[in-house]
């Protein structure tokens, strides 16, 4: 299973967390792709809290945030 | 020749309650800049280093930048420059509201208090009539009961002010202004309080500042306007969750220090997080004067009253950093600091240390006053603010003085998560290194907005940088330090850098002086700042091991979360920046000195 956290505007009309089954090969695009999210509104996406590009391959048991364009201080 | 600067100073000497205005010193002000520089060299020359922070000698200005009151976005911000009774040292309090566009539409560039006063006194500014006037009725007052009294005797101003914390001498203490915007760090509210000054109201007739090329300011203004509204950071992220949104962001990567950094993941964060405060509390955001940012909270307590909101450093400090999770009780302990006028940083991040005393068994009940220290306590985060503030007894005066003298009294001053005895904001260094480097070197002490490298190396932002690399990162620090210190002389806000860089403020700034700045002219300006305000803090007696990371973040690894086993590895990068400034053993060299033009500054190596 993956664990995909969604934060900010992601969450709109979406839940917080979200389960999927996993299949080998899978990339970050095919997480956001089923959840409607578009790839240039990604602006950070985390494996296990690494900062990652979307076509790097997943692994089972992974969590994974996706954030949108954001900052603070 | 028109600029957007004032040309006048008002100096105010509260022994001999004597009111002066002075010319601006125009080769000074063009030097550097204004707010930040200006105001730390003024101090400099007027013999302050030296002094007793919290005596008469000492000296408190108020200063604003060249684009403080312009038609310039973010353009409304007034910086307090003093020596620090916290940290020794230079400090540079950097504060928006309206209060400092208003101080410059009355005419002035800054106010310059010395002396103190035989008792509690205000300053009323109304345009060119100066006035000190009588605070005895005010003392002991809270900041927004003194704002509320002040405004409605002088109507249509602005009022700063100072609450029980500073008139205590706290050295937390902050000095606040229009509600809820705060001049925070390093104790300035403190200083005030030595002068016996309790607040500073201004009015003025006139609602802009000429600059000094009409056309070419609002092209640039304009072209800048445009930038930050097309900017999805600046254009809408930071107004819908503010800077609360980091929380969850610096969660998930394993840098949010827990328990006064014993842990740097704390499971509960989304509780009190941008998301959550958007979904339940939050009422509103809030824009400073001239800001098309607006990224301040207004929020809703459990009692139903509407008032200021957390920034995202005491969501953390007051929420992962003292083991709790309850986004009601922050507001709440927040709304506190604001009203006793204390460091919304500094404050929770003392409780978190105490709450670490009470833990290994250093502070015990006796000590508590029926309050324990007990880590995720909102009794304990709410009533202690309160006691801080109000100095109720003798554990929360101590730790109104910060978590390094409280430390060190107990005799752990290890315990204490500061650089030059001020705390440490809400980025575990260990698992972002750039970062690491500009808290061991930041002039005022352990501080994020002395080169903000979360931008790059979390953010994204201009560019991606690995957080776990060490590779170019002093020379980040270097560039983002300087800019920093450019964007503060100038008034601006420093958020206004999500979507602006060196080219913007440079066209903004010659328009508005009639300067003359390129980029890496600009930047000179910033890097001589930077090495102005480390002879400062030289001539104030600091030493090559003031630059350091305390021990659990500088040598411990994290022991939990996405990020753990990680270690900092500012060994290293430090001898890198020294180099990158053209320091040696953490001064600068008397040849980089010379290339900046401090070469009147070479005999205090």
């Amino acid at each position: 299973m993956l664990e995909v956290r969604l934060f900010a505007t992601f969450r709109e009309g979406r839940e917080k967390i979200i389960m999927m089954e996993y299949q080998p090969g899978m990339t970050g695009y095919d997480i956001i792709t089923p959840l409607g999210i578009p790839e240039e509104e990604v602006a950070i996406f985390l494996i296990n809290g690494r900062h990652s590009k979307l076509h790097a391959e997943l692994e089972d048991g992974s969590v994974l945030a996706l954030f949108p364009p954001v900052g603070g201080g | 020749m028109v600029t957007s600067y004032n040309g006048e100073v008002l100096r105010v000497n509260l022994t001999e309650r004597a009111i002066k205005v002075e010319p601006l010193d125009m080769d000074k002000a063009v030097k550097y800049i204004g707010g930040r520089g200006l105001g730390t060299r003024i101090l400099l020359d007027e013999g302050c280093a030296t002094v007793d922070p919290l005596s008469p000698e000492n000296k408190l200005i108020y200063i604003t930048g060249p684009m403080t009151g312009t038609a310039v976005p973010t353009g409304g911000r007034y910086m307090v420059v003093t020596k620090s009774p916290l940290t020794g040292m230079i400090a540079c309090s950097n504060s928006g509201g309206i209060w400092g566009a208003i101080l410059k539409y009355a005419g002035w560039d800054a106010i310059i208090v010395e002396g103190k006063a035989d008792t509690p006194v205000y300053l009323e500014i109304n345009d060119k009539e100066v006035t000190l006037h009588d605070a005895s009725d005010l003392w002991g007052k809270k900041t927004l009961e003194v704002e509320a009294i002040l405004k409605e005797r002088h109507e249509g101003s602005s009022v700063l002010n100072i609450g029980p914390a500073g008139e205590n001498q706290a050295l937390l203490a902050a000095i606040m202004n229009d509600g809820d915007r705060a001049a925070g760090r390093s104790g300035v509210g403190a200083v005030m309080g030595s002068k016996n000054l309790k607040a500073i109201v201004v009015k003025a007739s006139k609602t802009q500042i000429e600059p000094h090329d009409v056309d070419a300011l609002r092209t640039a203004a304009v072209d800048s306007i445009k930038k930050l509204r097309a900017n999805s950071v600046t254009g809408e992220g930071l107004a819908t969750f503010g800077t609360a949104v980091l929380v969850n962001i610096i969660n998930n990567i394993g840098a949010l220090p827990t328990r006064n950094w014993q842990e740097s993941y704390h499971p509960e964060a989304d509780s009190y997080s941008g998301e959550t405060m958007r979904d339940t509390s939050l009422v509103k955001n809030h824009a400073c004067h001239r800001c098309p940012i607006g990224c301040g909270r207004v929020v809703k307590l459990e009692d139903g009253s509407v008032v200021g909101g957390p920034e995202y450093e005491p969501l953390w400090a007051y929420g992962a950093n003292c083991g709790n999770s309850d986004l009601n009780a922050i507001n709440k302990a927040n709304e506190i600091c604001n009203e006793v006028g204390l460091d919304a940083i500094s404050t929770p991040c003392t409780i978190a240390a105490a709450m670490e005393l009470y833990q290994r068994g250093y502070i015990t009940d006796a000590d508590c006053d029926g309050v324990p220290l007990v880590w995720g306590s909102t009794e304990a985060i709410k009533t202690w603010t309160e006691w801080m503030g109000t100095g109720k007894n003798e554990l929360a005066k101590l730790m109104a003085d910060g978590s390094y003298r409280l430390c060190e009294h107990y005799g752990v001053p290890e315990l204490s998560m500061s650089v030059k005895k001020q705390e440490i904001p809400a980025y575990d260094a260990r698992a972002i290194q750039g970062i690491g480097i500009t808290y061991a070197t930041s002039n005022r002490g352990g501080c994020h907005v002395r080169g903000y490298l979360i931008s790059p190396e979390v953010l994204g932002l201009p560019e991606q940088l690995d957080r776990t690399t060490t590779e170019g990162k002093a020379e980040w620090a270097k560039i983002f330090q300087d800019l920093t210190a450019v964007i503060d002389a100038m008034g601006m806000c420093l958020f206004s850098s999500f979507a602006l860089g060196a080219p913007e403020y440079a066209a903004l700034l010659n328009a508005g002086t009639g300067t003359n700045y390129d980029v890496n002219g600009l930047l000179e300006v910033g890097d001589r700042i930077y090495n102005l305000e480390r002879m400062f803090n030289k001539a104030a007696g600091m030493k090559p091991e003031d630059d350091r990371l305390p021990k659990r973040i500088g040598e411990e690894k994290i022991v939990n979360g996405p990020s753990e086993g990680m270690q900092s590895e500012i060994k290293l990068t430090l001898p890198q920046y020294y180099e990158a400034r053209g320091w040696k053993e953490a001064f600068p060299t008397e040849e980089t000195l010379k290339r900046l033009g401090l070469e009147d500054l070479v005999e205090l190596l």
